[in-house]
């Protein structure tokens, strides 16, 4: 396996002269549809309830009520106990529907009750699982105990896709992300993903970049695809369309679809669609003409 | 997308080639261009005039070959005007300035800049073909910043020679190259202003245009007539200011060739002089670099300004264990390189500064061929009209081979081998130039080590191309001698008494 | 018709890059050379004190962070604002001190030059005060100024404005943070000038100035336990000693300056590097050197 340091002060300029591609008319409008179509709704919050999921899932279905050039999106992301509000509310969409679970978002719980937590996510209709890494473990050196983990989880997900979710913020150096982002694919995610979103920092260009980057490398090496998420923290059209640039220059037109590139977020979806307005009206646009589910 | 459904087929997959294509791809985003005066005249004695001889010449966008002006051509004679405005200039105000009040008139000019650099960075990718996101980006933030730090010297040169005191030399004849027009003028006017000297300017011949706006600035700007004279022309106006009996100083940039003819013809003159010349630098990665910022370094390095950069890292060194993962990844990442139209803001390669140069690239590239080194070149559309070069680098590449050796001013890139650190020392100083360096390795004991015993003037580790006025730039041996940038730049403008 | 009656300004401190009242709500008068009331000026305690250090010690991270070359641009562009506001400063000096529009010009016309002189040091004091060292054994060895952290600036009373920018300046310029007490006998100008520092794109926290007693407020400042650095300028040798004694609470670099005094303070001899070089720390790196 080859392996590499990151400089950390070239990594940034990278991402940060990537981030200045010029996107504009055409070229913003398919973005921002191609966007749309990777976004993976989502709701993580302790007072999720059925309505609000049902809602979500409605936004889902149809992003811009009255335009059918508008795509759905990916799949919504929920807690385990929202799956069959979800199932019932997405009946007969080709979206999928992923749960976070082992024990999300801390990770901190007996390897039982996540393998446990995954089989029933599934069981209960779960397409993709979204796990946590053990970042306590990572960083005080157990890299097999996390490795192990991942495959057991891989194992239980069965024919559900796996996204190994890193909590950058909390592995801190580029080599680290890297190093736990070449671990989880050798032990078997299907994604990668930056966050869980609960904490301050989560998604950045330099962080997703060092992830895309690896993935590269990964298929240099092995020819598997294995597909990125970066998660938290992308609310603008702006900086979605950084990613897609991103995406496009670091791993090419492969990836550039749903199948392997996804964003996790909430209200990007919002600014997606008044961003895509504007295109279309030639006006600047409110939110108050967009509906917040 | 279908639930489930399988992955759309990856042939690409087989064969391991990442797939750069059009599914989304980058409308063009082009800057308007700048409404151009048809003529532009000399600038001398703080007023515009045409030549003497009346004589003018067209300069081109080489881009599209279209002609953008009709610029003075400026021989001896008009040389000669430049000179004694200068002078007078020199004696009867600059000289004798509050150096508070020359600082200010440099503040002056650094601001106005500022608040013209969209114009300016227009007009310079216009000219001279570079990339807009380069000049808006590297060349103008730079102008203006090398302004702002020399004005600041003017009235504390008491504190950079410790013992001595500065004292201006009179007037400097100063001869720039076409790679960064209004840098290159920059880096010359802005010292020679602080230290009390006054100034011959001359542009290249194919990139005149940016220096002359700069006239207009400082003629805004109130600058005492006299003290910044700028001549357009050819080399016969070059080599008027360099054998004008009343030049006192020469500060030149360009090729090796010219600098030494300069300096035989200035011989036994009291003339100072300052040579900023060739290159052929060496950019150095250890197997353990970071390589990923590494190929970016390689690409920055040589494919920067078209490669028309002198301290460009135009022979890449790489250590034997890595060869083959750095040259997939450098061809994956030159595929990504947009070459087109300057103006796109998304360009990242733009047009072949002139015919002659392009005819020069295209030779050397064609000897690198012939004397067996393997080319690797991209396969991008080029615009029909203007001067192109596809980016390109060889592998199998000796050091006996001319593209190895010689400077080839354009993107191409030379890929050399090697073992051991002290194989790769022994290698980068095996040249006649000492420009410049590049150092990659995450080990800090070996970039100390490995950049004191680089005979070059500049070394970079862990990155490449990085300019700052508040960095001396300058060369050793056939590079040239004096440095620009940081307080090491005043010396060449003054006389310590 | 009758003549239009004037608005006059409330001055307040500055703390934080806003224009907070003084906590204590106490205030001063202060009068014309004439005698004739100008306004009440806030009289800062040692709450004001208080927060103002806090506000500078929040403000250092990023503002010592920043770019020498950015310093030098914020530091550029408060002359640029000062000089756009340069008869408001005469005007304003000439009610407080009764000195002549000559005079008040030159102070003003001075604290402009000045700005702008320790603007071009922004990038510069730090290659006037590295080495290179050449050590016997195979490292590479370098010296180079870092800023010092908060620094508590005592201004003369004499010239309001030029006083307390030839203090302020070399302090700020290496990326320090500061709290100013301001001349006591016109706390007027150094508030008017908190106007200029507002709009010049200083982050909030670089520069806060408190009005007041200095018996009441240098006390406070000098033991601040969050304070690296007491910088005086005046002559009056019990608040030196207490200064310096004070400062000995947690170590403080003290920086006394009896002179420039009177119409020195206009000339060059209080400029200098060496005022950036005392409110400096020298760190020096080993790295080896080795293949």
């Amino acid at each position: 396996m080859f392996q590499t340091t990151i400089d950390h002060v070239g990594v940034e300029e990278r991402a940060a002269k990537l981030g200045q591609r010029s996107i504009k008319a055409a070229t913003k409008v398919q973005g921002i549809k191609l966007a749309l179509s990777m976004i993976d709704l989502t709701t993580l919050e302790g007072k999720d309830s059925a309505g609000k999921v049902r809602a979500m899932c409605q936004k889902a279905k149809h992003p811009l009520p009255g335009n059918s050039e508008v795509p759905h999106v990916a799949a919504v992301c929920v807690y385990p106990n929202m799956i069959t509000v979800a199932k019932q509310a997405l009946a007969g969409t080709d979206i999928n529907i992923a749960a976070v679970a082992t024990g999300f978002p801390s990770g901190q719980y007996p390897l039982d009750i996540k393998l446990n937590d995954v089989r029933s996510a599934v069981n209960l209709g779960a397409d993709e699982i979204d796990m946590v890494i053990d970042r306590g473990a990572f960083l005080s050196g157990h890299l097999s105990k996390v490795a192990d983990e991942i495959a057991l989880v891989k194992e239980a997900c069965g024919a559900a896709h796996l996204k190994v979710i890193l909590e950058t913020a909390e592995l801190e150096t580029y080599d680290n992300i890297r190093k736990a982002s070449w671990l989880s694919m050798e032990a078997g995610a299907d994604f990668i993903k930056t966050s869980t979103g609960k904490l301050s920092q989560a998604a950045t260009l330099p962080i997703t970049l060092v992830m895309l980057e690896a993935i590269r490398d990964y298929w240099y090496e092995t020819g598997k695809v294995i597909g990125m998420k970066p998660a938290g923290g992308i609310r603008t059209s702006k900086d979605a369309m950084k990613y897609l640039v991103l995406v496009k220059e670091t791993l090419g037109d492969v990836w550039l679809t749903p199948h392997y590139f996804r964003f996790g977020a909430s209200t990007l979806t919002n600014d997606l669609l008044m961003q895509l307005t504007k295109e279309m009206t030639g006006m600047y646009q409110s939110v108050d003409y967009f509906t917040v589910d | 997308m279908k639930k489930n459904s399988e992955a759309p087929h990856l042939e690409i997959v087989e064969s391991r080639r990442l797939l750069f294509g059009d599914l989304w791809d980058y409308a063009p985003s082009p800057e308007k261009p700048v409404n151009l005066k048809k003529h532009y005249d000399l600038f001398i004695d703080g007023k515009f005039v045409p030549a003497k001889s009346g004589k003018t010449f067209s300069t081109i966008n080489p881009a599209t070959e279209e002609s953008l002006a009709e610029v003075a051509l400026a021989d001896e004679a008009d040389v000669d005007r430049a000179v004694k405005a200068a002078r007078k200039a020199y004696q009867n105000v600059w000289s004798k300035m509050k150096p508070a009040e020359r600082a200010k008139y440099i503040y002056r000019i650094a601001r106005m800049i500022q608040e013209k650099a969209r114009e300016l960075c227009i007009i310079e990718t216009m000219n001279g073909g570079k990339p807009i996101r380069e000049s808006r980006d590297i060349d103008l933030p730079l102008v203006a910043a090398h302004f702002f730090f020399y004005a600041g010297w003017a009235d504390k040169l008491d504190y950079a020679f410790a013992g001595r005191k500065a004292r201006s030399i009179g007037v400097a004849g100063q001869i720039i190259p076409w790679n960064f027009p209004l840098l290159m003028a920059a880096w010359k006017i802005a010292p020679a202003l602080a230290t009390g000297n006054a100034v011959v300017l001359k542009p290249a011949e194919t990139t005149p245009l940016t220096a002359l706006h700069l006239a207009e600035i400082i003629q805004e700007a109130d600058l005492p007539p006299g003290v910044v004279n700028i001549v357009t022309g050819d080399g016969g106006a070059g080599a008027a200011i360099v054998n004008h009996k009343d030049v006192d100083k020469i500060a030149f940039t360009g090729s090796t060739e010219v600098g030494k003819m300069i300096q035989k013809a200035i011989a036994g003159t009291k003339k100072k002089l300052t040579l900023e010349l060739g290159g052929k630098a060496a950019n150095i990665i250890f197997e353990d670099a970071p390589i990923d910022q590494a190929v970016e370094g390689i690409i920055n390095g040589i494919y920067f300004n078209q490669g028309h950069v002198c301290c460009a890292g135009s022979r890449l060194l790489v250590q034997e264990g890595i060869v083959d993962v750095v040259t997939r990844k450098l061809w994956d990442r030159l595929r990504t390189l947009r070459v087109g139209n300057p103006l796109d803001k998304n360009t990242d390669i733009g047009a072949i500064n002139s015919k002659m140069q392009l005819e020069k690239i295209c030779s050397l590239v064609e000897s690198g061929v012939d004397e067996g080194a393997r080319m690797h070149q991209i396969t991008c559309d080029l615009p029909e009209r203007g001067f192109w070069f596809r980016p390109t680098f060889f592998t199998e590449v000796a050091q006996s081979h001319r593209i190895a050796q010689e400077e080839i001013f354009g993107p191409v890139l030379s890929m050399l081998t090697f073992r051991t650190p002290e194989e790769a020392i022994e290698r980068a100083n095996n040249t006649p130039y000492g420009l410049s360096a590049g150092v990659w390795t995450d080990k800090g004991s070996k970039i100390f080590k490995i950049a004191s015993k680089l005979r070059a003037g500049v070394v970079w580790a862990n990155t490449y191309n990085q300019f700052d006025p508040a960095s001396p730039f300058g060369g050793y041996k056939e590079s040239g001698f004096g440095r620009e940038g940081g307080l090491h730049g005043l010396m060449p403008y003054v006389e310590l008494i | 018709m009758t003549e239009r009656l004037a608005i006059l300004k409330t001055y307040k401190l500055y703390i934080g890059g806003k224009f907070p009242r003084t906590e204590s709500n106490r205030y001063y008068q202060v009068t014309s050379a004439k005698g004739k009331l100008l306004a009440n000026a806030s009289r800062g305690s040692r709450k004001d004190i208080r927060d103002a250090v806090v506000a500078a010690r929040k403000a250092f991270s990023d503002w010592s962070g920043r770019s020498a070359f950015n310093r030098g641009q914020i530091l550029y562009r408060a002359a640029e604002m000062l000089e756009s506001h340069a008869q408001t400063f005469i005007d304003e000096i000439m009610a407080i001190t009764g000195k002549t529009k000559k005079q008040a010009g030159d102070e003003v016309t001075a604290s402009i030059d000045r700005l702008v002189w320790y603007a071009g040091w922004a990038d510069k004091y730090m290659q006037l005060f590295s080495t290179v060292n050449p050590v016997a054994t195979k490292y590479w060895n370098f010296t180079y100024p870092e800023p010092t952290g908060v620094v508590g600036i005592i201004c003369p009373d004499e010239m309001p404005l030029l006083g307390m920018v030839s203090k302020v300046a070399p302090a700020v310029v290496s990326g320090n943070t500061c709290v100013v007490i301001a001349s006591e006998t016109n706390p007027l100008t150094p508030i008017t000038f908190s106007e200029v520092i507002a709009t010049s794109d200083f982050p909030g926290g670089v520069i806060n100035i408190i009005t007041g007693f200095k018996s009441e407020l240098c006390g406070p400042l000098a033991t601040h336990m969050d304070v690296n650095a007491i910088d005086y300028s005046g002559q009056d040798e019990k608040t030196i000693s207490s200064l310096q004694e004070a400062a000995a609470t947690n170590v403080k670099r003290v920086v006394i300056r009896r002179t420039p005094h009177g119409n020195d303070w206009l000339g060059d001899t209080s400029q200098s590097p060496y005022w950036i070089e005392p409110l400096v720390e020298m760190k020096t790196a080993w790295h080896p050197v080795g293949s």
